[in-house]
Formats: C-alpha cells, structure tokens, sequence
C-alpha cells in the first residue's frame, strides 16, 4: 500500500499536464516501514532527458537519482519510488516499464489525456520481475 | 581487501534492510560478483540474461561511474566505497511496429495485365503475395537506378523481368572491358559504347514490356530532386562516397526509399534507407571516412560474382517494397562476407541528431558533396606542380638522368605491369619504409592511374622529401602514351 496525500498527487498531476505532450518523471520520497507500506511526503521532479521520443519515453540518469538521494536523505526520508506519466496511454505499466523497473520502488503511472491529466495508478515489480503487481493508492 | 558497498533503497530488502555491505574485493567486478554470490536474488535485478549489467544499473567508485574508469576492472583501494546507483525509464509501449513497410505514394491508376503480360508473368501471378494485384503494382510502379554498373546489373535486369513498369537509369560512363568481369548487363561487343545505350538494348530484350528511362547525365546536387520526384523508388548502385551521400540527403529530402548495397573486395553490405519509418545512411555513417582512406573497388578489387548477390538482394527490396509484403531492410544493415560465406544483420538506429533526417536537421538542400567527403577539384593531368606526364617522364630517362621510379601498387599489380627499374613500397608500407629513400634523390612516384601515387608524394612531402613528383595517370597511361608492351588494367 502506498499513501500519498492529495496535494502531492496534484503537484504531479499539474507536472503531467505541463509535460504534454511529452513525459513528465520524478522521485517519490518519504518513508517506508517493515510491512511493505509506504508513504509519500514530498516528490522531486526529474528533467526528461531521454535522447528522442520523449513522447513515448522517460529517463533520468543515476546524477539525478544521486541528487534525489541525497536530498532525501538530509530530511531523513528515502526514495520509495518514481512516477511518470504516459501521454494519451491508458495508466498501465508497459513492457518497456518492466525491463526497466528496480524491484521494491512503487511506480506510480498518471494517465494524461490531450493534456489533462486523467488516472493514476501505482504498480510494484513481482520478484521474478516477470510482472507488475497492482499496488493499492490510498490519498488521504 | 575489505571495501563497502552502497545499496540503494530498492535492493536493500535483498540484503537483510542494510544501506551498505562489506566485501574483500581488489576490482569492481570482484565485489559485485561476491555480492551477488552472497545474495543471490540480487543478481537478476542487477544483470541481465546476457551476463552484463542491466542499462539502468551505475556503477560507481566514490564520485566517479566505472563506465568512465576500467569498468569491472577498475581497481578498488583501502576506503574505495561502490556505490549502486539506479537509472530511472520507463515509456509507452509503441503502437508502431519497428520495421514498417514504407508507404508508397498508390499509382493515379492501376494498369490492368494484357494476355501477353498474364503469360509473362505466370509463375507471380500463383503466388498469394503476388497474384494479380501484386503484378499490377509492379506494372504501375517506378524505380530509379543510380549506376548501370555492377549493382546495376542485377538490379535492372531482374527489375525488368518482374515487369517493374517503369524503370529509370543515371550513368554517363561508357563500357570499359574492366567491366566486364561483373557489369552482367554488358557484353563484350559493347566495349567503347555507352552503358545506357548498351543496358537499354539488353533490357528491352529481357523484356520489351517494361519502359526504360535513360538520364544520360552525372547525378549532381543541382538535378537530383527534379530527377528523384520522377519516381516512387531510388536504388542506389554507385560506388563512391559523394553520390552515396547525395542519393541519401536527395532521397529523404524527396521522401523516397533508398534501397542501398555496396561492395568491396569479397564483402557486401544492403539496407533500406527510408527515413519516415527508420535511419537514413547518413545515421549509420554520419561522416564520410577521409578521403582516400576506403579505396574504390577500381583501387581495391572487387570480386566479380559479388554486385550479382548484393544486387539481386537491392531488386528483391525493390519488389517487396512495391508490393508491400514481407519485412524490408528498414532499420536494419546486412552484412555478406562472400569467404565465410556468412550473412549478418545489424540493428541500426535512427538518429535523433541526424543533421539531415532528425527532427532538427539542418540540412534542407543538396549540398557541395565532394567537398563534403574532402575531395579536391580534379587536378588537370600534368598541370599540377609535382605532376610529371609520361612523355616527360620519358624524356628524363633517355636523357639518362639518375631517377628513383617508387612503385606504390600492391604486389599482385606489380605482377601485372611494371615499369623497368621501379622499387616496389606499397603505399600502406610507405611511412614505414621512409629510411629506405634518400631525400637527395629525384624520385618519381606512381600507381595504377595516379590517385595512390598522389597519396604517397603528400606524405613524402611532409617527410622532407623535395624532389619528387607523381606521375599523371600511372601507370596506365605510361602504357597507353609510351611503352604499348606494359599491359593496361
């Protein structure tokens, strides 16, 4: 279970609709306790830098992943996840998500619709990294 | 030595919570080997099926990712700290499938088979993919080749045969009895005739039923779009740098399919450049190589049967482009090596910073192309200031003056023709060999037909030698203009 409050996830619905046409990435950061549930305080935005089709794909190198880290850290938090948003696509992980994804992290996928931002939802890699698993969304 | 490694928070479920782990390690690849021994799950997060590291896994010693050190191998020192360093990506599955067919423009109108052409083509009408439809296509398609030479042969014979309705070729050349041992199209009573005309004759009788163009003409920068507008396909048969270069900027500037093959000695290479759905040749070689560098197949030889393969493989593109069936070579470079007798095919990308098919390309129009591949103006034979022509040449020798004749062929050339007293030193072997030559001696470099001598008297100029000069057209026109008993070739 994952619990991000309402003004977080507004905060990256308003960045998925800014990025439109292309994706929008970032870090979710707050804390996670030993039974798998996690809970976000506060998200650190990531610049795109994928080299072409920005439309259609996101990335951020380990420099940023690096400053996020750190950044959370000083507030004694960690990175429990990465957002993205998929322009004109449903709010499901592709195949492209999946070899790619780090286990543990929650991924939390916004849905934007000619530039409104539509579903979320949040996935976690399967041990076997053969799938994702739907993770419940709570916002308090 | 004991050297800590940094966990980032996705993995440290897979090692008991903990944000670092202790291993005795002297490289990198040793301590991410002792982890992944000592936590095994960690290992399918961290490598792929391949054994490598997966993309989005950074590796890094202190601040610095071994990416830009020894890798694996970088060594790790007392207090070296590795850091596990996550790249994010992700993205939308793609709708478009990665090898599309590119769409051709449909003809104004179908042309509708004779009874003569149902006859003809018979055994493509059985086929499914063919049947009526596909033989119409072809009857109402058009191709344009690029060169009547040793890919053009093929090329335009079997283009011809399959009934390609309208078939359009640039050359200027005429037939060279050098031709003759690939250039299929051409026989040996058409020595000294123009290709055109001699591959117009060959091709009507293949088939009267198909119309052929001829643009008697060097393709330029000046008329390759009105020609390349013409038509719905280019294939591309030429054998030097500037007009690859000028077919491929022509070709995405008229958005149409290049279907490319080269040769060189016993290797070919074939792909389809068709830039709305996939790389141009300027994505795969973005820069010519220096001029000079890659010979031609006139310098290097070209095995004879080679252009048949490679350009039956470019008139077998043609055709499944026209009917659109089957998966093109868009995105892809066949590699053939004709001694292993092995084909390969290299993924190619399309690049995003390509300056003539990315989506900021910064060329619009055809461009100066023999400048761009670092070709000077043809020097007039004899007129340049190192230049010595036969005929002087001659002369120097009657008069008995003292001449070093370096000969910078390769040793099987030296078996065809030889000029008496001339030292054989390979061009290749020329920087190596400089202690062999006196810089106080004349010497009078030469070659086949006087491109590689040029070579070597540029590099001799640059070693200090003074006294030299290149001979105008080699050996070749020594032949022709001085001694008849020197084979030409």
């Amino acid at each position: 279970m994952i619990r991000i409050p309402k003004g977080v996830l507004e905060e990256i619905r308003a960045q998925g609709a800014r990025a439109y046409p292309e994706e929008c990435c970032g870090a979710l950061i707050g804390q996670a306790n030993g039974g798998g549930e996690k809970s976000v305080l506060l998200t650190r935005p990531f610049e795109n830098r994928h080299p072409d089709g920005r439309e259609r794909r996101y990335f951020a190198g380990p420099d940023a992943y690096r400053d996020a880290e750190s950044w959370a850290r000083n507030l004694g938090l960690d990175v429990v996840g990465i957002y993205h948003s998929h322009p004109d696509h449903p709010a499901r992980p592709s195949e492209y998500d999946r070899e790619h994804a780090w286990p543990w992290y929650s991924y939390l996928i916004l849905s934007v619709e000619g530039g409104t931002a539509a579903d979320v939802t949040s996935w976690v890699l399967a041990s076997e990294r053969d799938r994702f698993d739907p993770e419940e969304l709570e916002c308090p | 030595m004991p050297v800590k490694i940094l966990i980032p928070t996705p993995l440290r479920s897979f090692v008991g919570g903990a944000r670092e782990v202790e291993v005795e390690a002297h490289t990198v690849g040793e301590a991410l080997q002792t982890l992944i021994r000592r936590h095994a799950q960690l290992k399918k997060h961290l490598y792929g099926e391949d054994g490598k590291l997966r993309s989005f896994v950074n590796v890094y010693v202190n601040d610095e990712d071994v990416r830009y050190l020894s890798q694996a191998d970088t060594p790790l020192g007392e207090r070296d700290v590795v850091s596990i360093v996550p790249s994010v990506a992700g993205g939308v599955d793609s709708a478009a499938p990665k090898a599309a067919a590119p769409a051709l423009p449909s003809p104004a109108s179908a042309l509708p088979l004779s009874a003569e052409e149902i006859r003809r083509y018979s055994r493509h009408l059985i086929m499914p993919e063919v049947g009526m439809k596909g033989q119409v296509k072809l009857k109402s398609a058009s191709v344009l080749l690029i060169g009547a030479g040793g890919l053009g042969s093929p090329l335009s014979l079997y283009l011809a045969a399959a009934g390609v309705g309208r078939i359009g070729i640039v050359d200027f050349d005429v037939v060279d009895e050098s031709n003759l041992q690939r250039q299929i199209i051409h026989g040996t009573s058409d020595v000294g005739r123009p290709k055109l005309e001699s591959a117009r004759a060959r091709l009507r009788e293949v088939n009267p039923l198909v119309q052929i163009e001829t643009h008697e003409t060097r393709l330029t920068s000046e008329n390759a779009i009105e020609l390349f507008h013409g038509y719905d396909i280019v294939a591309d048969g030429t054998d030097n740098f500037p007009t690859r270069y000028l077919v491929n900027d022509a070709c995405v500037l008229t958005r149409k399919p290049n279907v490319y093959g080269s040769i060189f000695r016993f290797e070919g290479q074939a792909s389809v450049f068709a830039t709305r759905e996939g790389p141009c040749y300027r994505c795969l070689y973005p820069e010519p190589p220096p001029a000079g560098l890659v010979p031609s197949c006139a310098e290097g030889g070209v095995l004879g049967v080679l252009p048949g393969i490679v350009g039956s493989i470019q008139a077998c593109e043609v055709i499944k482009l026209i009917l659109g069936e089957g998966t093109p070579l868009v995105g892809r470079l066949l590699l053939f090596d004709a001694l292993a007798m092995s084909f390969r095919t290299l993924k190619l990308r399309k690049d995003p910073n390509c300056p003539v098919c990315g989506p900021k390309a910064a060329i619009r129009t055809l461009i100066d192309y023999e400048a761009f591949c670092g070709i000077e103006p043809e020097v007039a034979q004899g007129s340049g200031e190192f230049e010595l022509s036969p005929a002087e040449l001659k002369g120097k020798l009657d008069r008995g003056e003292d001449l070093v004749l370096l000969d910078v062929r390769e040793p099987q050339e030296w078996e065809i023709s030889r000029i008496a007293n001339a030292r054989l030193i390979p061009l290749g072997r020329l920087p190596y060999a400089l202690g062999e030559l006196s810089t106080a001696d004349e010497i009078v470099a030469f070659c086949r037909s006087g491109v590689r001598s040029r070579k070597a008297l540029q590099l001799l100029r640059e070693s200090g030698f003074r006294k030299v000069h290149n001979l105008s057209g080699g050996i070749n026109a020594w032949a022709e203009t001085v001694d008849p008993s020197v084979p030409r070739y």
